[in-house]
């Protein structure tokens, strides 16, 4: 039929579906441009001095980000530490134990937390660590980073502790076995796979926060020993580098790139093989 | 299923076995229970810290500017006079221009995906789009400076100030030099950070609209454009609003892209070619060398500005996702 | 598996909390970008040469020198604008100023089709940072700068976008020539409100801005410009002369100060009197607090500033800053003995 109206509502029909998936592609497409301009310009700049050795003085040419990649894993491994325990903790809180007012005001105050800019959490970290001690440390970058853990890890875990089927935990308990039993030794371990999802999910996510570690952690142009002493790491090596005039240093700093996204990208890819091969529980 | 908050299923007759076993055993229990609320506490302490801190610390400069604090335009360390005008200004634009660009794109994005993809198709794109979600925001800004600057300074900018900027009204927003920084970049820079949070959130309420509503109106004789448009988006609506609460949440706290390009020059300008600066970028260039107990005190208060901000913006999200149906927000 | 994972963490855990080894010093420092790169080849040298002290340096500008400094979060600071009357009888401890070397600090442009040294009259760069010069083919620039082709574009004003000692001597030496700018702005200060113009983190991110934005002006220590290869102007000294920045005319300014060096090393060169001055001039100074309650880092400290009044003097030149005047320096070494 041709009826014009008809035409109309046809055409536009195709039109707008038509660019709902120029939408989608473009936007992948731009993930694809991400990955490649890092790849390229990162890829170049690599290189062993680069792993291996500690930054020159400014302006000479060569030196490496050695010890922004282990303060880095130094700063990431103090989050864990001090972030993820609560957040497990505080999940199973939620999700086993929890009265009905309390968990919810501590449901608000887990998204409060998560809401919190990052530079924020970085002042908070910086009155509350580093100005009592007089120090800036590696160990305030951690507290900073272990605070912006914390409710993704809540989120995670209790989502996953409740997807544990009701039958699993009935089964145990019909077996006389207490709560507290049931949930370590069952429904812990039936949710594993989806907890260690969020817990690498977290720490993937901090990985490249730069903003906290500008007065925390600070930097640093050699080896941090111990936790108590300023570090340097990737993200501020990055921001560093990236706004100084030197060619030398915004190759590193596209390799630094490339070394901090090829960490996060494969912890995220590796947390999704794992959450879609691992446990038999689904989540929602 | 819930876990109720049932003690042991099985009643302990008082005189059976060994009574020191089985109060072992509720003891366990209870040990649990407390642990494990110690450390849920533990997070309304950190909050509560985090706001007893923000607060405290800038009790200075709210004694001296009071309410004008958000009106002042100025921002003077040489003669302790300091405003959040500016930077209230460049947070609310650059997260608006952001959000012009990401919704529209966003939303067909995810109406694509929940539409007219098929379903494994729909599911690689929406994996591809969340790893978007992941990369570090410093990277951002990395990609801001090398590529969309010199874009903007030699494409974009121009391309703007010769079309829309003779437009009245409208051509207020595109004049000027053009530095390559500025709002108009940030803004652009936020977009792309912000787009997968809108596709993602989007796609799943999109996809939680009963098939019934589809059906219905294909079957009264809509085209699937009007079908979708007419009912599926607007059953979702409020789930779909609070996806852009979430990216707009997350659009103002951002610190470090927008740093590195917008340019650092803490004015109010009509146009977006204009560099300006926003809370969250002053805090980070600003913070450590605040000489002077009042300036640290005002860069703190901005930060409880912002803090209030995203909290605000925050709950709005939760409500609204929820109140679509699907429980509970998730992880950033 | 999953107990062996654990054990690696466990194990990596422990090497990482490995206290330093046993006789190391570590110095944390802040402060100013100016002379970040004398510094940083610094410290590395004295590492070098002193193997068991780490002085790492940071620089987040003379503010943040000054700031953390007070708050006792560096162990010392750095800064080229030395710290005022009130701000040291604001501190909680007595802190000493070192002046370290002698450094200018450049205008440096980016103009299309200019490769050559511009001359700017003190009143063409007073304009142009007040903002009341907005163009690069204005008459003030122009009439300076007789048989260049300046072309008819907006002059991009770059500035620090965060608290700078390099800000203070630039503001220092405009608040000397131009009554509007110290009227309008204020006294030297290491943080203004700017008239005009974007703001670059450092003096690193201001030589980034001023590389990648065609039309674009900033203000920065001479060996940004020289180890980027980009084009910085003459300056206009109180006698008349336009002077490029180099070793000659910067210690000819403080010669011309010599006699008038307190006895506490605060002094401000700019504009100094003379033929061949050059007018931007700085000294640079180490914020050392008068009492330090670690015997290692107090002798670490001590040895190093003693290194650098002479070994390290040797390494100023090759990277275009001035070595001190020799009687200045003989004043420091006897200074050195008041850190307690």
């Amino acid at each position: 039929m041709s009826d014009p109206r008809m035409i109309w509502r046809k055409s536009l029909n195709y039109v707008m579906l038509s660019l709902t998936g120029v939408a989608a592609f473009g936007v992948v497409s731009i993930l694809f441009l991400v990955l490649g301009y890092l790849f390229w310009n990162g890829g170049r700049s690599l290189s062993w001095n680069f792993f291996t050795q500690l930054p020159k003085p400014v302006g000479e040419t060569g030196g490496g980000m050695a010890n922004a990649i282990v303060g880095s894993l130094k700063l990431l491994m103090l989050a864990a530490v001090m972030g993820l325990p609560v957040g497990l903790l505080t999940g199973v809180y939620l999700a086993e134990f929890g009265g009905k007012t309390f968990s919810f005001v501590i449901r608000y105050t887990t998204d409060l937390l998560n809401g919190v800019p990052s530079i924020v959490i970085g002042i908070f970290a910086y009155s509350l660590v580093v100005l009592p001690v007089k120090h800036f440390s590696a160990l305030a970058g951690g507290v900073a980073l272990g605070m912006m853990v914390i409710p993704i890890t809540v989120r995670s875990t209790e989502e996953f502790l409740r997807a544990v089927p009701g039958s699993l935990r009935e089964g145990a308990m019909a077996l006389g076995a207490s709560k507290w039993k049931t949930i370590v030794t069952v429904v812990l371990p039936a949710a594993s796979g989806g907890i260690l999802t969020g817990m690498l999910l977290a720490l993937a996510r901090v990985a490249g926060e730069t903003a906290p570690l500008l007065f925390t952690a600070l930097g640093n142009r050699f080896w941090s020993p111990g936790f108590e002493q300023p570090t340097a790491s990737l993200p501020v090596m990055i921001y560093t580098y990236a706004i100084a005039p030197y060619d030398d240093w915004h190759r590193q700093a596209w390799a630094a790139g490339l070394v901090l996204l090829g960490l996060v990208l494969v912890a995220n890819l590796g947390a999704r093989l794992l959450l879609n091969r691992g446990s038999a529980v689904r989540s929602t | 299923m819930s876990a109720a908050a049932t003690t042991i299923a099985h009643e302990v007759p008082p005189q059976a076995g060994p009574r020191a076993f089985l109060r072992r055993l509720r003891s366990g229990d209870e040990i649990a229970h407390l642990i494990t609320l110690t450390f849920a506490a533990l997070i309304l302490l950190i909050t509560s810290m985090l706001l007893y801190e923000l607060w405290v610390n800038s009790h200075l400069s709210r004694a001296k500017f009071g309410w004008m604090f958000f009106w002042t335009r100025v921002w003077d360390p040489n003669f302790d006079n300091f405003g959040a005008a500016p930077f209230i200004y460049g947070t609310l634009v650059t997260s608006a221009v952001a959000l012009c660009l990401a919704v529209p794109l966003g939303l067909a994005s995810a109406i694509f995906l929940s539409e007219l993809a098929p379903r494994k198709v729909s599911d690689v794109i929406s994996f591809l789009i969340d790893l978007l979600a992941a990369v570090p925001s410093v990277i951002y800004g990395l990609l801001g400076i090398f590529i969309v600057v010199p874009l903007m300074r030699t494409t974009i900018g121009p391309a703007l100030i010769h079309t829309l900027g003779n437009v009245p009204y409208l051509g207020a927003l595109f004049h000027g030099p053009n530095y390559g920084v500025g709002f108009l970049t940030a803004g652009i820079v936020l977009a792309i950070m912000v787009v997968p949070f809108i596709i993602s959130v989007s796609r799943e309420v999109l996809l939680t609209v009963p098939r019934e509503q589809r059906e219905a109106a294909l079957a009264m004789g809509a085209t699937r454009w009007e079908s979708t448009w007419k009912v599926v988006v607007p059953w979702a609506r409020t789930g779909i609003m609070g996806s852009v609460f979430l990216a707009l949440a997350r659009a103002l706290g951002e610190t470090m892209a927008v740093t590195m390009v917008i340019g650092n020059a803490p004015t109010i300008a009509a146009s977006l070619l204009s560099p300006g600066d926003t809370i969250a970028s002053i805090i980070a260039s600003q913070f450590t060398e605040a000489s002077g107990d009042l300036y640290l005190s005002s860069l703190i208060e901005l930060g409880l500005v912002l803090f209030l901000i995203t909290f605000i913006l925050n709950g709005l999200a939760r409500i609204l996702i929820v109140a679509t149906g699907r429980g509970g927000g998730r992880p950033a | 598996m999953r107990k062996r994972l654990l054990l690696v963490l466990l194990a990596l855990g422990l090497a990482g909390l490995a206290v330093a080894q046993g006789g190391t010093v570590l110095l944390n420092a802040a402060g100013a970008t100016f002379p970040t790169p004398i510094y940083s080849k610094w410290f590395d040298v004295y590492h070098s040469a002193h193997p068991n002290v780490q002085i790492n340096y940071q620089s987040i500008g003379s503010g943040g020198g000054i700031r953390q400094l007070q708050a006792g979060t560096v162990d010392f600071g750095a800064s080229d604008g030395p710290m005022s009357d009130e701000q040291l009888s604001q501190s909680k401890f007595k802190i000493l100023h070192f002046p370290t070397v002698l450094g200018a600090v450049v205008p440096t442009y980016n103009i299309a089709g200019v490769s050559g040294e511009l001359n700017f009259t003190q009143k063409a760069l007073a304009g142009i940072y007040l903002g009341t010069i907005t163009k690069w083919d204005d008459t003030e620039i122009a009439k300076a700068n007789a048989g260049v082709k300046l072309p008819n574009a907006d002059i991009v004003v770059i500035h620090r976008s965060e608290g700078s000692g390099t800000t203070y001597i630039w503001t220092d030496f405009l608040g000397k020539v131009s009554e509007d700018w110290k009227k309008k702005v204020g006294n030297a200060a290491a943080s203004v409100n700017w008239p005009a113009g974007l703001g670059g983190k450092g003096n690193e991110g201001v030589t980034g801005l001023v590389k990648q934005t065609p039309n674009a002006i900033g203000y920065i220590e001479l060996i940004y410009a020289v180890q980027n290869n980009i084009p910085y102007g003459k300056v206009q000294n109180a006698a008349g002369n336009f002077v490029k920045a180099d070793l000659a005319g910067v210690t000819a300014a403080a010669a011309a100060d010599a006699k008038n060096i307190p006895d506490d090393f605060r002094v401000s060169i700019t504009n100094a009197p003379g033929p061949k001055v050059y007018p931007i001039s700085s000294f640079t100074w180490l914020l050392i607090p008068a009492q330090i309650q670690d015997a290692a880092k107090r002798e670490a400290i001590k040895d190093f500033l003693k290194w650098m009044l002479t070994e390290g003097q040797k390494y100023n030149e090759g990277l275009t800053y001035a070595q001190l005047p020799k009687d200045l320096i003989a004043k420091e070494t006897k200074a050195i003995s008041l850190i307690q």
